[in-house]
């Protein structure tokens, strides 16, 4: 009885904690401004990007050179983004008002995204003119 | 028996536990972090402990059984000093530090007593499972803990990002680790399957959290704890 309380209660505070950790990163690129660049390769539009655009975002970002020190952070949110999902499917008719919030959560991972993405290309970039300026 | 997966998952842990350590005597940070960081050494000490364990006398040994287990429990302990430099660290300017020390001294002693009860009462069955409880009961007064500091921070609109994520990935090793065990007292056969490549995983989760947070969020990194706030609109 004892085990199965506080495996209910921990589970509870586990999804808290997890979704709050996530926020934590996220709100660290709301400040962020995307650039011009990022939205040329992207097509995005406006100061909003899609919720849907994630996975796609991602796999633009898996082609640039690794940074090394933004891993850690894109698989926090990537399993986020996925629990976001099933919080979607779960709770589109039952609960819209936790469906919409998890929709806007969405938009904040790809914004994140994004956000990689601008700061992956700014680092290919360097490497590609730090390569030119040693060749000549 | 142990596979390269679970060989990988220690040494990894052992690298980054360090890492932490050397980071903060390398920004300077040792003393600013030093229950944290004295846990981490323990830990890397422990996992050392434990490979040392296991090559001498076997995964199926009872030492190397009694290692695990009491060394872990003694590291849940050791963690709570750590939750009392982050209270201390939250509740700095309210002045209530001799308060705090005091309470807990207090917890320290009553968890010592209760542990002693408990180890008294059953120190002619020593089991497996016992050692699962005695764990699952340490890590959930830690959630507990944990909780009731995340609510101060909110409370306080601590602004702290390093501070706030430090905590946050505190709750998630606790509250995963107290559910981990609760599953294996619950279902003790889950033991052989799922929950042993689990809970290494889970262990890994802790010093990897805190090596991304010291290494990429600044001391004077400022959050507004409302946009971390998770509330449906």
């Amino acid at each position: 009885m004892i085990a199965a309380l506080i495996c209910v209660i921990s589970a509870a505070a586990c999804l808290q904690f997890f979704v709050s950790y996530c926020r934590s990163i996220l709100a660290s690129s709301r400040k962020a401004e995307l650039s011009e660049r990022v939205r040329e390769v992207t097509g995005i539009v406006g100061p909003e990007v899609a919720a849907g655009d994630f996975q796609r975002l991602l796999q633009l970002v898996r082609l640039c050179p690794e940074r090394g020190d933004d891993r850690t952070e894109i698989r926090a949110v990537g399993t986020y983004y996925t629990l976001l999902r099933g919080i979607i499917l779960i709770s589109r008719s039952a609960m819209p008002k936790l469906s919409a919030w998890a929709e806007s959560e969405r938009q904040s991972c790809s914004y994140f995204a994004a956000v990689v993405l601008d700061r992956r290309i700014s680092y290919s970039r360097d490497l590609l003119m730090q390569q030119a300026a040693d060749r000549f | 028996m142990l596979g390269p997966f679970d060989y990988a998952l220690w040494l990894v842990g052992f690298l980054v536990e360090i890492y932490v350590v050397v980071w903060s005597l390398y920004q300077n940070e040792f003393f600013r972090y030093l229950p944290l960081n004295i846990y981490m050494l323990c830990e890397a000490l422990v996992t050392f402990g434990m490979y040392f364990c296991l090559r001498t006398y076997g995964f199926s040994s009872r030492k190397f059984f009694y290692f695990y287990y009491y060394t872990d429990s003694l590291l849940a302990i050791l963690m709570f000093c750590v939750i009392i430099k982050l209270y201390l660290q939250v509740f700095q300017e309210l002045g209530v530090n001799a308060y705090i020390r005091r309470a807990a001294g207090v917890l320290i002693l009553l968890t010592a007593i209760f542990s002693y009860g408990v180890i008294h009462q059953n120190q002619d069955h020593l089991t497996s499972r016992f050692v699962v409880e005695l764990e699952q009961n340490l890590n959930f007064v830690g959630v507990v803990l944990t909780y009731l500091l995340w609510g101060a921070i909110m409370k306080l609109r601590e602004t702290r990002t390093r501070l706030i994520q430090l905590v946050l990935a505190l709750g998630i090793y606790f509250s995963a680790t107290a559910g981990m065990y609760a599953l294996r007292n619950l279902f003790p056969h889950l033991e052989s399957s799922f929950l042993k490549s689990v809970l290494p995983l889970v262990g890994l989760w802790l010093p990897l959290a805190w090596a991304y947070t010291f290494t990429k969020v600044p001391e004077d990194s400022r959050l507004a704890t409302a946009l971390v706030a998770a509330r449906a609109r």
